[in-house]
């Protein structure tokens, strides 16, 4: 309906061109329908030519393999999803068509050469885009692309265009043509404005022009450029593991701050954390699972669960088993592995043994490509914002809230506080479970990045433990520092060491770093330090 | 207070055992013949040699858990360390009966496509030499970390986590094919030992008499260091650590000298395993292993040693049945077994045993 009145209200604006275009758009798409990959690609070059709406939505549909045409009656087709059979319309008008069969119609083939130049067709072509965003976009794709007769089109439009970074990266495209220039000046020019930009093709251009140009005045100027390009990269390359380093590091801060607590506020070696984290990743599968058509939010449902959840078995752990054994750190120790011998043991026979598929919600997925040589992949981002959002919250809590300070008191002096009337017990059943919660809040987070299985736990434990005897022990601000420093640590040795090698060192480095420092990097001071 | 004697009741009673049993076995299989009732199978022979073994390893264990407080969460490394020397010189006896036939690489080295020997594999073609690295290694690697970790006092939790965290970097530095150690795969298809075919029941036979005679040595040289003056002070320092060092005892050499002693107990437990279960992979080196290492030590019960060797035998041997029967119900039961042995059994069950008997715990 609405294209029709769309169609309505282009016929008086000029019917006669409108009608001429009509023919050539007919005529160009029986082409395309043709047998011959050849005669495709003179068919996809005769309708760029074209200036007609329907152009832009023909190639678009072409490339994303939607292009489709009738076994009878040759009518080309656009479906809305590649493979038949789905909701149709004629490319020619956009007519919709109804659901056509799989047997009805054939796709219109393609080859990668034929792709590519889809491509450059349809950002020459969104170069006119009201979106800036949409008009750099396209410049940046075209660079490197462009052959001398395309250049010299584009070149006015380098005065004309007004978004400052699409007028760059055209300008790069343009340049990256001039520097096969004959004359010495334009290559020189070409140059200058390619200085800084980070494109694999326009450092391989400005390369091969360093080894091999004529005028060595070129060459030079070309191997300064390759130069500045190179220190540029360097740097970034820097910011990328120092990103990726924080990335891991709030990982590991998000597996160790519920240890953070009851290890460090407790003094209790819990080694069933691991499996907490896990239970949490497992809740995620679980309200995946329960609540399939709202996988979009399912994260949003898993955090407080899996809070409830881990927090539950927590208690239960602390009840049943633990306050036992207070004041003997190594029965705790053996006892808790038990229990994470159960807990994994439970998840193998219930569950599966295999790992479960956990779903990334859309808003998750992809990256955030900041430029051509440096990107973030949006799960690690908020993660990262996730993990602090999660330590801040702790620490408010810790410092602000009644059930913090009935936690900070029995920990500096248990006697004391309960001749004050804090019910320690319940205080440390709630504050075990507090940290199991965390835990699996953490798990949540972790679904998202790794396998879910009863192994995750095991994964985990080792590294929270190294990170919270690093940071410090009763320390929430050292397991901080203590996890980011270790990811960024771990991040810059990788490229170096390997990964295997360099998460040996960080062991080796922990274990001399206890020789000099048992206390951690913030040791805890006053009488709580002796205990 | 009677001063302690070397060979106490249980020690009587657990040599004579051990002698007992070694004896049983040994006239079972070589004697009694097959499809009699009471024939050992060799399976079975090679079988207990195995708990042996890990009986000399929770001894080990015990010397520093039980009588000095330091609770190793790493002591599986040493004995993964004893096995790997071992492991070295059965693969050089391989010699040119390997898949590819080389005269000095093994098949593994081939397989990487490495020209020759690296350094520290010369040597171990020598039976002497593999076996003096059996408790040397063990004991080096026992020097170093506890020369570190006790000089500058790390103790109780702390000390355990890091030894978990050594023998966790162990694992996976062994796990890297580049270390030479075989990788994921480790060292296998090993033939013979000192020129006796691995696979002959007489050789199988030998070695479960060697692994007992090595756990009764053991035993005795643990009573001997425990009895002593030296082992009295152990004692102290696992009860107050700081009351001892008032009294103007260097508490770390003692610590350390344990530490190593027991780490050498554990080496020599590796290599007698070995040859008996026919490889060793990196696997050996996972926290686990240590852990339930651990368990074997509390289920018998502390600071007694036989309760060790006692809780080796009897929980391998459970996890033996179990295994067999409800794979599944294995790691429940493993797990139960901490979770209860610490909060109703914490003496093990040589605790219950002495409280049977009215004796002052």
């Amino acid at each position: 309906m609405i294209v029709l009145l769309w169609i309505l209200a282009l016929i008086p604006a000029g019917a006669a061109v409108a009608a001429a275009d009509e023919t050539a758009l007919a005529a160009a798409l029986e082409h395309l329908a043709g047998a011959g990959l050849r005669e495709r690609a003179e068919a996809v070059e005769t309708l760029a030519a074209l200036d007609h709406p329907r152009v832009a939505v023909i190639l678009q549909a072409y490339l994303d393999g939607r292009l489709y045409v009738e076994r009878d009656g040759g009518e080309v087709l656009i479906l809305a999803e590649a493979g038949a059979p789905h909701a149709a319309e004629r490319a020619l008008d956009g007519a919709p068509r109804g659901r056509v069969d799989a047997d009805a119609v054939k796709r219109i083939g393609s080859n990668n050469a034929l792709r590519k130049r889809l491509r450059i067709l349809l950002a020459l072509r969104a170069l006119d885009a009201a979106e800036a965003a949409e008009r750099r976009r396209a410049a940046e794709t075209l660079i490197g692309e462009l052959d001398a007769a395309e250049a010299e089109v584009l070149r006015p439009r380098l005065e004309s265009e007004p978004d400052r970074a699409a007028r760059a990266a055209l300008a790069a495209a343009v340049a990256l043509v001039d520097l096969d220039a004959p004359e010495s000046e334009r290559r020189l020019a070409a140059i200058d404005t390619l200085r800084g930009r980070l494109e694999p093709q326009v450092r391989g251009a400005l390369a091969r022009l360093a080894e091999n140009d004529a005028d060595p005045a070129v060459a030079a100027a070309a191997t300064r450029a390759l130069r500045g390009i190179q220190t540029r990269l360097d740097a970034y390359a820097f910011v990328e593991k120092l990103l990726f380093g924080l990335s891991l590091g709030s990982i590991l801060v998000l597996a160790a701050i519920g240890l953070a607590i009851t290890f460090g506020v407790m003094g209790v070696i819990n080694m069933a954390h691991g499996e907490l984290i896990m239970l949490g990743a497992y809740t995620t599968y679980a309200v995946q699972r329960l609540f399939p058509q709202w996988i979009e939010w399912s994260l949003l449902i898993a955090v407080p669960a899996a809070f409830l959840f881990s927090g539950a078995v927590g208690v239960l752990i602390e009840r049943g088993v633990i306050r036992h054994l207070y004041g003997r750190p190594l029965e705790t120790l053996l006892a808790t592995f038990g229990i994470s011998l159960i807990l994994q043991q439970s998840v193998r026979s219930f569950v599966s043994a295999q790992n479960v598929a956990v779903v990334t919600p859309s808003w998750l997925s992809g990256a955030w490509q900041i430029n051509p040589v440096l990107a973030l992949t949006y799960n690690r981002l908020w993660i990262f914002a996730f993990a602090l959002v999660v330590f801040f919250a702790l620490l408010a809590l810790l410092r602000y809230t009644a059930l913090g300070i009935e936690v900070r008191a029995v920990a500096q002096n248990r006697a004391m506080a309960r001749a004050l009337g804090v019910r320690s017990d319940r205080v440390d059943a709630l504050t075990f479970g507090l940290g199991a919660g965390i835990a699996g809040v953490a798990g949540v987070a972790l679904s998202q990045l790794t396998n879910v299985g009863p192994n995750l736990g095991q994964d985990y434990i080792i590294d929270s433990f190294m990170v919270v005897v690093f940071g410090g022990v009763g320390n929430l601000w050292g397991t901080l520092v203590g996890g980011l420093s270790l990811g960024v640590f771990n991040k810059f040795m990788e490229p170096v060491t390997g990964a295997v090698l360099a998460k040996i060192l960080v062991l080796v480095f922990i274990i001399l770093f206890i020789q000099k420092r048992p206390q951690g990097v913030f040791p805890q001071r006053g009488r709580a330090a002796e205990g | 207070m009677r001063p302690p004697v070397l060979l106490d009741r249980p020690a009587r009673w657990l040599l004579g055992a051990l002698a007992a049993g070694a004896l049983l076995v040994v006239l079972g299989n070589a004697l009694v013949p097959q499809g009699h009732a009471l024939h050992v199978s060799t399976y079975t022979v090679t079988l207990l040699g195995k708990y042996l073994c890990y009986a000399l390893l929770a001894l080990a264990l015990d010397l520093v858990w039980g009588y000095c407080g330091i609770l190793s969460l790493g002591h599986a490394a040493f004995f993964a360390l004893g096995g790997y020397a071992m492991g070295m010189y059965l693969m050089r006896q391989i010699g040119t009966r390997g898949v590819y036939g080389h005269p000095v690489l093994p098949d593994f080295m081939v397989f990487l496509g490495w020209e020759e020997l690296p350094w520290y594999w010369h040597g171990f073609d020598q039976f002497w030499f593999a076996a003096a690295m059996v408790v040397l290694v063990p004991g080096a690697l026992a020097l170093v970390f506890g020369w570190f970790a006790f000089r500058s006092r790390v103790t109780g939790v702390y000390l355990s986590i890091i030894t978990q965290a050594l023998t966790f970097a162990l694992m996976l530095a062994f796990f890297r094919n580049e270390m030479g150690f075989g990788g994921n795969n480790g060292l296998t298809d090993f033939k013979d030992i000192l020129g006796f075919d691995l696979q002959a029941d007489a050789t199988r036979l030998g070695l479960f008499l060697a692994s007992a005679a090595a756990l009764a040595s053991a035993y005795l040289l643990a009573r001997r260091i425990v009895t002593s003056k030296f082992g009295q002070v152990l004692v102290a320092i696992r009860d107050s650590e700081a009351r001892v060092r008032f009294a103007g005892y260097e508490v770390e050499h003692f610590k350390l000298w344990i530490f190593v002693f027991s780490a050498m107990l554990a080496g020599v437990a590796g290599a007698l395993y070995v040859p008996q279960v026919g490889i060793i992979n990196p696997s050996e080196f996972s926290p686990l292993n240590s852990i339930e290492l651990v368990i074997w030590v509390a289920v018998g019960g502390r600071a007694t040693l036989w309760g060790a060797v006692a809780g080796a035998l009897l929980v391998n041997y459970a996890k033996t049945v179990f295994t067999g029967l409800l794979p599944e119900a294995w790691l429940f039961l493993l797990g139960a077994l901490f979770v209860l042995v610490t909060l109703f059994l914490p003496k093990g069950l040589a605790g219950v045993f002495l409280h049977r008997k009215g004796r002052p715990t």
